[in-house]
């Protein structure tokens, strides 16, 4: 079992990361490296400067719960989320347990949250996949949409955090439920590239090039400051 | 069958071939051939392979079938939320199905997606405003429309249309000397009431040059006389030209993009010719796109930017009036509830609601403006955009999709509705003749007149006898 045990943490943590940093980097890159002014009828080089302003203005604005018209409009699915994505996004980099193989394995560490705080926020994003889910059944407009895929990806986000709650919490037994977390969380950042959690940049790339389009050809100046997102 | 005589993947490209397919009263053998007529795949993928690149394939991939689109599309609401006409589902079971499909798609697919871009879309881009990831799908219809088009999936309407610019550049059979007739008919038709009033064809080094849509010399030339009154009322030094007048473009709305290059140069060709100090369209939203926003990267001009200045027609009204070339008498401005649509092509896709605002506050007395809602860049498109307006066989579901433009006007409870676009005059034109509500619309032009001060110099002079 310690066997196991360390070698998760181990090479398997390393290749892990590996896979998915230098797979969204390379996924990220590839992105621009893709963009081109004629097909996108967008003269990217000529108006850089606007086309950075608009496109990092697109993308941070949305990130703002509440923060957007469209957020606005859909004040349900902002609460789902953003319960979802504020654990999702700060336990795995902050999370005390985290820090301590970080600093093991590669002898540096990011600050850790206090534990009740990281405990809310897990609690938080488990709410929100739970709603989410719910939403997918039960809005004939999402249920339209909805492929086994999408399920897929869900649960791929969220069984990580499932299992180390449970974990956690050591309900049941605990070596058990740290394998399935480690394994999930493992498995989570090696296919986060090749599947639709690649939004996890592209999600920056994509609101760019929408920001940057509206600052360099749709408006502009003309609209004054920034377009109105 | 592989091409049938209407239906068939060459484009329109001789007056012949034109008035051939005219022939086919609305467009009864075209759709029979259609039904028939095989797709390339091959050609279609080999089109999605060289054009569907990185931002395009990342908006198909990373869609989180969140939903969150539904609601933007005003097709989706007035067509009581059919889950059918929600934007993502719309694009993921077209474009995004052929792309997944590698462009094996046969042709009752194509027959759909043809239905799906022209009838369910109208590119008014809504929906990438309130996509978290920023996807526009009304951009990824154009591009569908595209590859629908090369392979002859398209309303017969727009194939003539594209067909009418790559003859004519023009989207009317209107030719050099119609045009040129027509500015002098209008000037010398109005040259009682207004002394001196000239349409000024070819005069080179003008302060503008002043580009229109083709359906004014063709069916209200009225317009272009109103246009030549008010630069006259301003003071303008002005010009047309005599080839590259048309700023308008159905190539953009059927997607046949070579038609686009070939009229956006036509009219590029003109401001070389001419080189006026800056040009100014008319009150027409798609033509504003064709020519000033996408134009120049049809033309392939690597700035994106026109050779010269070249504003919208609202543009250039708010100017004359903040700087007092054309003054309003305020007995005359407008004193009843008073809305204005807000053209998607302009507003939306160009920033110009601010000046649309600006006229309003010198025509319309204070208290009497009422926005729509939602407004300016968050407008609902007129329910006609597109080339929605224009196609026989969708008539039923444009009709439909005008309730969204009605409940917003009734809402406002005004009577008149300004409407500085084309394509949403004619809307608002037939849903008022579809669903009565008694209101009244117009262009800025024509309200500019009667409200204008006339200086004494350019009234007509007392006959001396």
């Amino acid at each position: 079992m310690a066997d196991v045990y360390s070698f998760l943490t181990g090479p398997c943590f390393i290749v892990s990361l590996a896979v998915f940093f230098g797979g969204l980097l390379f996924r990220f890159v590839r992105y621009f490296y893709g963009l081109d002014w004629r097909l996108e009828r967008v003269a990217y080089r000529p108006w850089l400067g606007d086309g950075i302003k608009g496109g990092v203005h697109s993308a941070f604005k949305w990130l703002i719960p509440f923060g957007t018209y469209g957020w606005r409009a859909q004040p349900f699915f902002t609460v789902c989320f953003v319960l979802f994505h504020a654990g999702a996004v700060l336990v795995p980099l902050f999370l005390i347990g985290h820090n301590v193989i970080l600093e093991e394995t590669f002898g540096f560490s990011l600050p850790a949250m206090p534990q009740p705080l990281a405990d809310v926020l897990v609690a938080a994003t488990i709410m929100g996949a739970f709603f989410i889910v719910l939403r997918r059944i039960a809005l004939a407009e999402v249920r339209i949409l909805t492929t086994w895929y999408d399920y897929f990806i869900l649960a791929l986000a969220t069984v990580p955090f499932v299992t180390g709650f449970i974990a956690r919490l050591h309900v049941g037994n605990y070596d058990f439920w740290l394998l399935c977390h480690i394994i999930s969380g493992e498995l989570m950042l090696i296919l986060a590239p090749f599947t639709k959690l690649s939004h996890i940049v592209l999600y920056f790339a994509s609101r760019w090039q929408l920001g940057a389009d509206y600052a360099i050809k749709r408006g502009g100046h003309r609209r004054g400051d920034c377009f109105p997102w | 069958m592989p091409e049938g005589q209407f239906a068939n993947k060459q484009p329109i490209t001789n007056e012949e071939a034109l008035k051939h397919l005219l022939s086919d009263k609305g467009g009864k053998q075209y759709y029979a051939e259609m039904a028939e007529l095989d797709v390339d795949t091959e050609k279609l993928w080999a089109s999605i392979r060289k054009t569907c690149k990185s931002r395009t394939m990342t908006w198909l991939e990373i869609c989180a079938h969140c939903g969150m689109c539904a609601d933007s599309c005003f097709l989706y609401r007035c067509n009581d939320r059919d889950p059918e006409q929600v934007p993502a589902f719309k694009i993921q079971s077209t474009l995004g199905e052929m792309v997944r499909r590698k462009g094996q798609v046969d042709n009752a697919f194509m027959r759909r997606a043809m239905d799906y871009a022209w009838s369910r879309c109208t590119c008014c881009n809504r929906c990438g405003q309130f996509c978290p990831h920023g996807i526009d799908m009304g951009v990824m219809f154009s591009y569908l429309r595209g590859l629908l088009y090369a392979q002859g999936f398209v309303p017969w309407e727009l194939k003539i249309g594209a067909g009418m610019h790559r003859v004519y550049r023009a989207q009317m059979d209107v030719t050099t000397e119609d045009w040129v007739d027509t500015c002098e008919w209008m000037a010398e038709e109005n040259s009682e009431e207004w002394p001196g009033l000239e349409i000024p064809v070819d005069l080179e080094d003008a302060d503008i040059m002043y580009t229109l849509n083709a359906r004014e010399p063709k069916h209200y030339p009225e317009d272009v006389a109103e246009a030549a009154i008010l630069f006259h009322l301003a003071g303008e030094k002005w010009t047309v030209p005599s080839k590259g007048w048309e700023q308008t473009s159905l190539s953009l709305f059927a997607g046949d993009w070579e038609a686009c290059r070939m009229n956006v140069e036509e009219v590029y060709g003109a401001i070389e010719r001419l080189r006026p100090k800056r040009v100014i369209g008319t009150e027409c939203g798609h033509a504003h796109r064709a020519t000033v926003i996408e134009g120049p990267y049809w033309a392939g001009r690597p700035d994106g930017k026109p050779p010269v200045e070249y504003i919208h027609y609202v543009e250039w009204v708010a100017e004359a009036l903040r700087t007092g070339k054309i003054k309003i008498d305020p007995a005359k401005k407008i004193r009843e509830k008073v809305t204005l649509q807000d053209s998607c092509n302009y507003v939306r896709n160009h920033g110009l609601g601010k000046f649309t605002r600006e006229i309003i506050s010198y025509i319309v007395e204070d208290g009497y403006f009422v926005e729509m809602g939602p407004n300016r860049e968050y407008n609902y498109c007129c329910g006609g955009g597109g080339g929605f307006n224009g196609v026989g066989m969708y008539r039923p579901q444009r009709n439909v999709a005008l309730k969204t433009k009605r409940d917003q006007i009734l809402a406002t409870g005004a009577k008149l509705v300004i409407a500085p676009c084309h394509n949403c005059w004619d809307a608002i034109r037939d849903l008022e003749e579809e669903y009565e509500i008694g209101i009244r619309w117009s262009f800025l032009k024509p309200l500019l007149i009667s409200m204008a001060i006339v200086p004494e110099h350019l009234k007509p002079q007392e006959e001396d006898e």
